[in-house]
């Protein structure tokens, strides 16, 4: 055998594998795209359609029972069935899968610095946030303690959690959104406290974070450390993740609400490339239309979000506290600043780790 | 990590069977406390570092009961991973015997410049830490590389889809088939297959009279390590997944999943399934070591005075291709060059 | 191996008599070239887009400096176990009868067939401080879950099956009689192990360990669950990396990717040498 043969062989057999590897990857994908497209081709000409709701963490419970009504809702709407896949994960990370090609069509995540981020990728439009009502949050929650039954450790508010020996379990806020608002809300608390002299409000950060025991990548994460594996004295949880806990284990938790928190306002868009590719724009923004009517709201409700709909509010205010001091992120400038000032590399978070704490 | 092990398998020069039968009689009468100590000590590591989380899944899987277990792995998310974490790791084992069988025919057979670089290479994946392997996947095929145009020309969805699980997966097991076979293969040499080649035998023909018969046991086992690993596969996966219920998450991630869900007990039960696949893996795993070290026990006493005998017909019959091989021969490995001149 | 200048001297014109060199050759390459160069390409690519001083930034932050801190520290510890452990074990299942000893045997690779987030789960669900083992640690304020105890616990997992299956063969080729004669000739036992028995499967171990060393350095998925996570504290690079991701640094991220994969290539080099050091010993 010659070796110019032998070379020749080579490529011959390279270029022939990479175009079967290509043309089996293209197989797999087309199966897919084929069936998206007949089935989203154009919503109102087919008979069903698909849509993928990118979302965080704690929602899981909530998008389950909420697409049990969009279903039928959206039948007798367009006469179309639709179905809906979920994805849920860190806040953070969902918004990266997005902006790398993770073909949702609604995204509804924890805070607007991660739809922001999506933004910044090109996948979603700048304005989405004018799209629909209360800045496109159909629901808003806050941030509250959850402590052991009987409340041992006398936990009452946020100072008391750079207390030594209080474990406090919260999610990193580099990767996780609720983490951010815990945050923020313990910002809030120690700026009215000391009257916003910046070394104490550090120096009660960077307290209450060397009282972290475990420190997970997600909301849902931490929740499991502190309720499933027992560790830590209190939780910093949203509203909803905190209400669930105790319905999940009904003798087992308190919930103790700060004298300050934060209105938290979690995001939903549509995600444009992506429904503009599949022709699924209507049923996508309908989707998120949905979640501000009655049903939606009241839905919300049951699930411990508190519904932006004021009337329907009222009507859950057993299960709420309305009176607790809610600060918002325009105290912090806005998402846009707050991302940059506190959480970015080298920001404020990052000074309080790289502090004396190492 | 059996590298060494295969080498001395087929290594002809492992002569020392009865003598080492007579050492450990001898042994065995010795009642000794270091002995004791030292089973004991390898029993109670074993069964705290290994059995005892096996034996914590299987508990917690059942801890509800069976018929709790049942619903829970026959939910339709369940199946669904069930059947996709099936398909990678059916995929990555066809492609990554392939992928070893030509490697190591590639590798053993022929000399060629940078065969040591290649060798390195195809070992890489095995210490590449399954985050970055998701990440260049992402980097490779997400929205930012320049590959993502092409993709969206085709139509087709890599990243966050079924074909970059299937590929991340192959990823990491890669090496799995080829590092079982290279030191077999090594060890067997070249002469057969060359007599085989200038008898005018095909490539296949010789491969499969001559080659796969020495080998199976090798690949057998190279295969049963590659779906352990490509069933259980999480990081890297879960870096290219995107979490779509039911269609991109494996049965790891959708252990995680649930786990999430607070549904601790259905989270165990599929647990058990894939603690169940690795039992039956290791089983095979077992039978298969303990049929291949019995064979090639057997085969290398009849190898040697067959080869022998082999070529001393082959000195009679080809003198031109005996006297190109004792000269610096160039197409047979070093490994057989050494061990022809010890034996001859 | 051996015989480099031999090699480079016939290559020009290899005088090939086995069939299929165009189509093995074509075919691993490609497929190398498919699976795993051209994605790590992509990585080293995309870290282009850091400018030499910021990449050295990124990768000596002091985040960075002590994730590598807590990675390097856990996968030596767990790494050194294991050789213990594991030559310990090979020892046992090479040189004793006891029942039992087949399935002892079988359950070494356990650890390559147990999904690593299922080994995680489990491992942190028996370490908390309320878990079956946990709890007796707790009784001596030995915490394990969420510190770096619970990170090595993890890692020695992952890593175990290496050692013990790259001693084991080496163990049984070792003649008795030389050590007979030594422990004969007065030489203790345990002067008999260092002098006699540790020279001849140390290539093998410091390869099983490499392996072991290399796999614990990138062990992701069963850490996350028992490590605390915290910066500074329990904080692994891998993990390090993955929230540099989530916070949409790829760059630095792929930055830190880097230094780990060449961390990663070192060993795997340093191993195959020692490995073909020993197989030339062996062989020749």
């Amino acid at each position: 055998m010659s070796k110019s043969f032998s070379r020749r062989q080579v490529v011959g057999m390279g270029a022939a594998l990479s175009a079967g590897a290509m043309l089996g990857m293209s197989g797999c994908g087309e199966d897919e795209t084929t069936e998206e497209e007949a089935a989203g081709g154009d919503a109102s000409m087919t008979e069903s359609s698909e849509i993928t709701n990118v979302s965080y963490d704690p929602t899981r419970e909530l998008y389950e029972a909420y697409n049990e009504i969009f279903i039928p809702h959206w039948k007798e709407q367009s006469g179309q069935d639709v179905s809906v896949t979920q994805s849920h994960g860190g806040s953070g990370s969902q918004a990266l899968a997005v902006a790398q090609g993770l073909e949702a069509d609604v995204v509804t995540l924890a805070l607007e610095a991660d739809v922001n981020s999506i933004v910044d990728a090109g996948v979603i439009k700048e304005g989405w946030i004018d799209k629909f009502p209360n800045s496109s949050s159909p629901y808003t929650s806050t941030i509250v303690f959850l402590v052991r039954k009987g409340n041992p450790k006398n936990i009452q508010d946020w100072g008391d959690l750079a207390n030594e020996g209080v474990g406090v379990v919260t999610p990193n806020p580099k990767t996780s959104g609720g983490a951010r608002w815990n945050y923020l809300a313990a910002l809030a608390w120690a700026q009215e406290q000391y009257n916003n002299d910046e070394d104490q409000c550090l120096q009660f950060l960077h307290d209450m974070f060397a009282n972290v025991v475990a420190l997970d990548s997600g909301a849902r994460g931490s929740t499991t450390t502190f309720v499933e594996n027992g560790q830590g004295d209190v939780l910093v949880a949203w509203e909803n993740e905190a209400f669930q806990s105790c319905d999940e284990y009904p003798d087992e938790y308190d919930i103790v609400i700060p004298s300050v928190s934060i209105k938290c306002l979690p995001s939903a868009a549509v995600v444009d490339e992506v429904v503009d590719k599949r022709g699924t724009r209507s049923v996508a923004e309908e989707y998120i239309n949905y979640l501000y009517s009655d049903e939606g709201q009241e839905l919300g409700g049951e699930y411990y979000y508190r519904p932006s709909n004021e009337e329907i509010l009222q009507k859950f205010s057993d299960t709420f506290d309305l009176s607790i001091k809610l600060v918002t992120i325009d105290d912090f400038g806005g998402w846009k600043e707050a991302q940059e000032y506190y959480f970015d590399d080298g920001g404020q978070f990052d000074q309080i780790y790289e502090g004396d704490l190492s | 990590m059996s590298a060494a092990q295969d080498i001395r398998k087929t290594n002809p020069e492992v002569e020392i069977t009865s003598s080492e039968d007579i050492a450990k009689a001898k042994r065995k009468k010795q009642r000794d406390p270091i002995k004791v100590v030292l089973i004991v000590l390898g029993i109670v590591y074993v069964a705290l570092l290994l059995v005892l989380p096996l034996i914590y899944v299987l508990v917690q899987a059942f801890g509800q009961g069976i018929s709790a277990f049942t619903a829970a792995i026959t939910e339709p998310y369940a199946l669904d991973a069930i059947r996709l974490t099936l398909l990678a790791g059916l995929v990555s084992v066809l492609l990554n015997t392939i992928f070893g069988l030509f490697a190591a025919w590639c590798i053993t057979k022929f000399k060629f410049h940078g065969r040591r670089v290649l060798m390195t290479l195809i070992d890489l994946p095995m210490s590449v830490s399954p985050v970055i392997v998701g990440l260049i996947y992402i980097l490779t095929y997400g929205r930012t590389s320049p590959i993502y145009g092409v993709e969206q020309a085709l139509g087709i969805q890599i990243i966050f889809a079924v074909p970059a699980i299937i590929l991340v997966t192959v990823f990491v097991t890669f090496p799995f088939v080829s590092r079982e076979l290279i030191p077999v293969m090594l060890g067997q040499g070249t002469d057969e297959e060359e007599a085989a080649a200038l008898m005018g035998a095909k490539f296949f023909t010789i491969f499969r009279r001559v080659t796969l018969p020495h080998i199976k046991w090798a690949l057998l086992y190279g295969i049963v390590l590659c779906a352990a690993r490509a069933l259980g596969e999480f990081g890297a996966v879960s870096v290219v997944s995107g979490n779509l219920r039911g269609i991109t998450l494996t049965m790891p991630l959708y252990i995680e999943t649930l786990y999430n869900e607070y549904q601790y007990s259905a989270a165990f039960a599929v647990s058990s399934l894939l603690v169940v696949f690795a039992i039956i893996i290791l089983f095979i795993r077992s039978y298969v070591e303990y049929r291949g070290g019995k064979e090639t026990e057997n085969d290398q006493n009849a190898e040697i005075t067959k080869k022998r005998r082999g070529r001393r017909k082959k000195e009679r019959q080809e003198p031109q291709t005996v006297a190109a091989e004792d000269s610096p021969p160039p197409t047979s490995t070093p490994a057989t060059a050494s061990a022809t001149t010890a034996k001859e | 191996m051996s015989n480099q200048k031999a090699s480079t001297r016939s290559h020009a014109r290899a005088n090939r008599v086995i069939p299929g060199f165009g189509i093995s050759f074509g075919i691993t390459v490609t497929l190398l070239c498919i699976i795993v160069l051209i994605p790590l390409g992509f990585l080293i690519w995309s870290t282009l887009n850091l400018t030499f001083e910021d990449f050295i930034k990124t990768i000596t932050s002091s985040r960075a400096l002590a994730s590598y801190a807590v990675s390097l520290s856990c996968a030596l510890i767990a790494t050194l176990i294991n050789a213990v452990m594991g030559t310990v074990l090979a020892w046992v299942l090479v040189r004793y009868s006891f029942p039992g000893k087949r399935i002892l045997d079988g359950l070494i690779e356990l650890p390559f067939a147990l999904p690593t987030a299922i080994a995680g789960l489990s491992l942190t669900a028996l370490t908390v401080d309320t878990g079956w083992v946990g709890s007796i640690f707790a009784n001596w304020g030995i915490d394990i879950a969420y510190t770096r105890i619970g990170i090595i616990i993890a890692l020695t997992f992952v890593g175990f099956p290496f050692v013990v299956r790259s001693v084991q063969p080496v163990l049984e080729k070792i003649d008795y009689q030389t050590e007979e004669a030594s422990e004969m000739l007065g030489a203790g036992r345990i002067r008999t192990f260092f002098s006699l028995l540790l020279p001849e499967i140390r290539p093998a171990l410091l390869a099983g360990a490499g392996l072991s060393f290399a796999r614990c350095l990138g062990e992701y998925g069963s850490v996350i669950f028992i490590a605390g996570n915290t910066p500074f504290q329990t904080e692994i690079t891998p993990l390090l990396i993955m929230s540099q991701l989530q916070e949409y640094d790829y760059a630095e991220a792929t930055a830190l990717a880097l230094v780990l994969l060449i961390v990663s290539f070192v060993v795997l080099f340093a191993m195959n040498a020692v490995q073909t050091r020993a197989s030339r010993k062996t062989q020749g």
